[in-house]
């Protein structure tokens, strides 16, 4: 039994890693990308390592995994927050359709030599509306 | 059908997952734009390794590589908070002026 819940969390968490490198692949610009990286990456991973204490049980292992799931829950957070400030300090620029920005004002960007297109900055549903 | 097949098939389709996984990481590195994708892009394929770790314990049969997840989801937060420092500080340049014309 416990092998089938082993094999369900790994195929499982896979597949939740496998959605969120397409939302890395597929989201139109950097801060959406960090997004799915960070939650959907931590949960993919976490839910694999889950499995692996189903797999294997023993004492050793369930506390290792635990300590790794508390570790990633930790600092992939801090390393997106960061990264985040980064690039918006940098000024990577929004996806065009983007409706507000509520750190304007509150932190300084800089500008980019070459603009960058996003995908996906064609379609801009605000744009639907106003026609 | 006995679970421990079922294990190994399981390892084996997600195996094939994450490969195609780290593959969609790795074309938005190349693909950029600029240098914070590349840099999600990375922190998505350590995320992937600590995964991929985990599937090789019920592979090998040798719980080492438990100890090898724990490392590499440690050790790739850490570059991963040096490259922002360094692109907030500027030493990075974001807009990645070696290909502009």
């Amino acid at each position: 039994m416990m092998d089938w819940i082993g094999a369900f969390f790994l195929v499982f968490g896979a597949a939740v890693c496998l959605v969120a490198a397409i939302g890395v692949l597929r989201f139109p610009d950097f801060f959406m990308r960090m997004h799915a990286a960070t939650k959907a990456g931590v949960a993919g991973a976490g839910l694999v390592l889950i499995g692996i204490g189903f797999a294997a049980p023993s004492l050793e292992i369930a506390i290792k995994i635990a300590l790794a799931n508390l570790f990633l829950l930790l600092t992939i957070p801090v390393a997106g927050h960061l990264l985040g400030r980064a690039g918006y300090v940098a000024g990577v620029p929004l996806w065009g359709a983007t409706q507000r920005d509520e750190l304007s004002g509150v932190l300084s960007r800089g500008v980019f030599d070459r603009p960058v297109k996003n995908a996906g900055d064609a379609a801009k549903p605000g744009q639907h509306a106003a026609d | 059908m006995s679970g421990a097949a079922a294990l190994e098939i399981a390892a084996m389709v997600a195996g094939v997952l994450l490969v195609a996984a780290a593959i969609c990481a790795a074309v938005r590195i190349v693909r950029g734009p600029s240098t914070p994708d590349r840099v999600v892009a990375l922190d998505m394929l350590s995320l992937i390794g600590v995964a991929v770790a985990g599937l090789a314990v019920i592979v090998s049969g040798s719980t080492a590589f438990v100890d090898i997840a724990l490392g590499v989801a440690l050790v790739g937060f850490l570059a991963v908070v040096a490259f922002a420092g360094f692109i907030e500080r500027g030493a990075i340049r974001a807009d990645e002026s070696e290909d502009a014309p």
